[in-house]
């Protein structure tokens, strides 16, 4: 079963002003007697670490990284997004509200869309009193750019950085705290199992990855901020240590998956070079702004791309979506790109790739202008592929970015495990089936700042059950459970790698549930991917000890997972009949190659209940009721 | 392309360690440095033999995770570039290259080449910060800041903190990285209400971890995969100058 969603009734618009009032509150004073443990640093779990810590709560934050700085929030580049309209130009808390929805192809729940786009504009507030240097006009007022899916300008940025500089300012706020002694931080320590006692969330087994001890951490409240799960596809834009780990072991503890189908391919990427890459290179969709798209009109055709005249030139985007040109949604430039390569016109020596191509900006205006913009973006594109985009168009190709689906979660983040909140990637909430370009950021803050501390302090003020002490029975159960993998992983001793194996799956994934997806080629997917666990559990190579620093069992323990979550991945591709957003199965489209949406039957979210190894999971559905909104046919013409 | 490298192993903090040779073949040049090290692993392991610990994570040059001297150098010798973004085109067939950790007293060596950097933190943690807890910001546009000044916070701001600059510093000196955090803080007017107190504590606590004085040869700025500019610390000189008068006065 499913629990309430607990959205509250009432219009659309005060929601959730409505439920903060709603919310029961922890007086200051016993604030203190409740601890919480927030795994994760990025930008959800570092801004909910330090907003929870200020509020009084006592807080453990833990994460795998070296220091909390690093967390992967820190490679987003673009922006993030405010219903400020400073820029005068039409845009509005609804409008943002109204091009999340429609972006997300009509599968997010109207009400978490709506509370986002309220709360986007104290997150700017906030960014801007912490010292986050973004981008100014010579008034000393705030700059902002467009972005993919919207036609207003509501995006702010710190040049190509402005993940690395929220997440700035969130671990200066983190640290800050830990400082004061109100949050204490366990880097290298990564998440082995979720302790569940009297069925509420109330601690987790962790693994110290210098010494190789597993220790007990128990709190009154669990939150995972634990980002998503892109790596299943193996080559991603996601960090090397990016791993579904810690939601995916809660979901075999009980918490449902949602929507894992909802994965987005972003279209500029760098594109793949050889079998030897250990990751992929977003270039930022900024540049979608004065870049512009194009393949040869003719296929196979050799010439510099230089040498092709204007007239022998497509530049697809602008073709096929006039009225946003390049700055079309992700999933629908992602899916033209495809479409464009799988007909022969791709460019660069896979045949993979399309161009983006600078030279009208340039000429329009100036070279120092475009080096300004994106001088950083260009000089990491030439880094990796030898080549100087201010001269030739860049390469680039799509590449899994971000991951829509995630642990389900009701409006106040909570999973259907009392006690355990998920915020930020990890959750599934805000994004349907695809997310806009500068929403990631707004999010994850927007959960860490501007949600949970609110909503957290109802969980504990309406339940009685408190922490419990680290001897109970659950723990001990739970610590041998993670001593167990550990044990079994290092006792294969097989000859395949590590890395091969992830490989494997990765290719797998990828080419069966990547941009386009059918069913017989999903079936195969689910036939095979048990093959390929198989082949891990008896065949991988896991060099070393438990004691002390060992990379391979760390990158062994992340795949294992990957080797499970990548089923259920395909199962709910599968079983999702219609295309919506980044999920695209061949069989449901429209005459002209757009996604077909079935609102009939598939609007609802799909929750995944495990049910045991080896037993297919139990599908829960949410149905997504629209107040304000009329699900229509997306439309970028 | 085929190399020889020249790898420091260390089991841990407390035992010695030593250089070990390794070969590494059939490089390509468009593998990143951090990829070739990922092949000589993948072999490692699969002969049943531990990996080489190193760091990594983001592998686009923003995290600040990797750590690897390269011939030398923090980063290897390219300009502006961590080592995940190094490739191996600006390497030649045959070569050889040693391969070290950071090596600086406030910086232990927790594994081959994994070094423990937690100083930086704590040195946050002391003061790099502004304190305004959320809720309670004022509208982000009723400050206007003037684009130079925001420029320059911009400029220090961008230091990933990777611990390069205390690497190639003869005396392991943490200024450079120190002064980027706080020139990026003060230069904002957000930030100027606990200037003093932040360079007080910052610089303090900097000491207190051991690391060693600047005497401004610029090796720092020369590694510096973010190109952070020396001129901040003189900027911090000037501020931390100025924050040691104020206090002595108000105190007498």
């Amino acid at each position: 079963m499913l629990p309430d969603s607990k959205i509250p009734s009432g219009p659309l618009a005060s929601k959730w002003e409505r439920h903060k009032f709603d919310l029961k509150l922890v007086n200051p004073a016993n604030k203190r007697k409740f601890e919480v443990i927030v795994v994760g640093s990025g930008l959800a779990g570092a801004s909910a670490s330090a907003t929870l810590a200020e509020l009084g709560y006592q807080v453990k934050c833990f994460c795998y990284q070296d220091s909390p700085r690093r967390a992967h929030s820190i490679a987003a580049q673009g922006g993030i997004n405010a219903a400020k309209n400073y820029q005068n130009d039409g845009d509005s808390v609804h409008r943002l509200f109204y091009d999340t929805i429609k972006g997300g192809d009509f599968r997010a729940r109207e009400a978490n869309v709506h509370r986002l786009a309220e709360i986007s504009r104290n997150i700017i507030d906030q960014c801007a009193a912490q010292g986050v240097p973004f981008a100014r006009e010579y008034s000393g007022y705030l700059a902002n750019r467009s972005f993919g899916g919207a036609q207003v300008s509501r995006t702010f940025y710190a040049r190509g950085q402005t993940g690395q500089q929220l997440l700035l300012g969130a671990y200066q706020a983190l640290s800050r705290q830990i400082g004061l002694g109100k949050v204490q931080m366990f880097p290298r320590t990564e998440f082995q199992e979720l302790v569940l006692v009297d069925g509420h969330a109330k601690g987790i087994i962790v693994r110290d990855l210098n010494t190789g001890a597993l220790s007990r951490h128990a709190a009154d409240a669990v939150v995972l901020a634990t980002g998503g799960y892109c790596p299943v596809f193996y080559l991603s834009t996601n960090a090397v240590g990016c791993n579904v780990t810690a939601a995916y072991r809660a979901h075999k503890q009980g918490a449902h998956f949602a929507n894992p189908c909802y994965t987005q391919i972003h279209p500029t990427c760098i594109p793949v070079s050889g079998d030897h890459q250990s990751k992929l290179t977003l270039m930022s969709e900024s540049l979608r702004n004065d870049g512009r798209v194009w393949v040869p009109l003719k296929s196979g055709d050799q010439r510099k791309p230089w040498d092709i005249p204007e007239g022998e030139r497509d530049y697809f985007l602008e073709r096929k979506y006039p009225s946003f040109g390049n700055l079309a949604p992700r999933d629908i430039a992602s899916r033209a790109a495809k479409e464009a390569c799988d007909a022969g016109l791709g460019v660069g020596p896979t045949g993979y790739g399309v161009y983006l191509d600078f030279a009208d900006s340039i000429k329009r205006m100036g070279e120092p202008s475009v080096r300004e913009k994106y001088g950083n973006l260009f000089d990491m594109y030439e880094r990796i592929t030898g080549e100087n985009a201010y001269r030739q168009p860049m390469r680039i190709y799509p590449a899994p970015h971000y991951t829509m689906g995630g642990l389900w979660v009701d409006y106040n983040l909570m999973s259907n495990v009392p006690g355990l909140f998920v915020l930020g990637e990890a959750n599934f909430s805000d994004h349907g089936a695809n997310r806009l370009g500068a929403s990631a950021l707004m999010q994850g803050l927007a959960d860490g700042y501007f949600v949970i501390p609110y909503t957290i302090g109802h969980y504990f003020a309406s339940h009685t059950q408190h922490k419990p002490s680290t001897t109970h029975d659950a723990f001990g159960h739970s610590e041998t459970q993670a001593k167990a993998r550990i044990d079994r992983l290092l006792s294969i001793k097989g000859n395949r790698s590590i890395r091969s194996m992830h490989w494997e799956l990765g290719r797998l994934v990828w080419e069966k549930c990547g941009m386009a997806r059918d069913r017989a080629g999903l079936e195969e997917a689910i036939a095979t991917i048990p093959k390929l666990r198989e082949e891990f559990w008896h065949n991988v190579s896991v060099p070393g000890e438990a004691k002390g620093v060992n990379v391979a069992l760390e990158q062994a323990s992340r795949v294992a997972d990957f080797m499970e979550f990548a089923e259920l991945l395909c199962r709910d591709a599968l079983h999702r009949e219609e295309s919506c957003g980044g999920h695209f199965r061949t069989e449901y489209q429209t005459e002209d190659g757009e996604a077909l949406r079935n609102d009939e039957d598939f609007a609802y979210v799909a929750a995944w209940e495990h049910q045991g190894e080896d037993k297919a999971p139990a599908l829960h559905k949410e149905a997504l009721d629209y107040q304000e909104v009329k699900m229509t046919q997306r439309s970028y013409k | 392309m085929n190399l020889t490298l020249k790898v420091w192993r260390q089991k841990n903090a407390d035992e010695p360690g030593q250089f070990v040779s390794y070969q590494a073949k059939g490089i390509s040049q468009d593998m990143s440095f951090l990829e070739m090290l990922d092949v000589v692993n993948e072999s490692l392991m699969t002969e049943g033999q531990e990996p080489i610990a190193f760091d990594s994570d983001c592998r686009e040059g923003i995290c600040g995770t990797c750590s690897v001297v390269i011939n030398g150098a923090p980063h290897g010798e390219q300009k502006a570039t961590t080592a995940c973004q190094l490739h191996m085109r600006h390497f030649n067939d045959g070569e050889t290259i040693t391969i070290e950790p950071w090596r600086a007293k406030p910086f232990p060596v927790i594994r081959d080449l994994r070094v423990d950097r937690s100083a930086f933190d704590r040195i946050i943690q002391s003061g790099g910060f502004i304190s305004a807890s959320t809720g309670g910001a004022p509208d982000a546009n009723a400050i206007p800041i003037p684009k130079p000044d925001a420029d320059t916070a911009m400029d220090a701001a961008q230091c990933i903190g990777c611990g390069a600059c205390v690497a190639a510093c003869k005396n392991a000196s943490a200024m450079l990285f120190v002064s980027a955090k706080v020139s990026h803080l003060g230069v904002l007017p957000q930030g100027k209400v606990e200037k003093d107190r932040r360079v007080l504590a910052m610089v303090n606590q900097m000491d207190k971890e051991g690391f060693g004085n600047c005497t401004v040869t610029g090796s720092c700025e020369a590694a510096c995969p973010k190109e952070i500019s020396l001129d901040f610390i003189s900027r911090m000189n000037r501020d931390y100058a100025a924050a040691v008068v104020k206090s002595a006065w108000n105190q007498s």
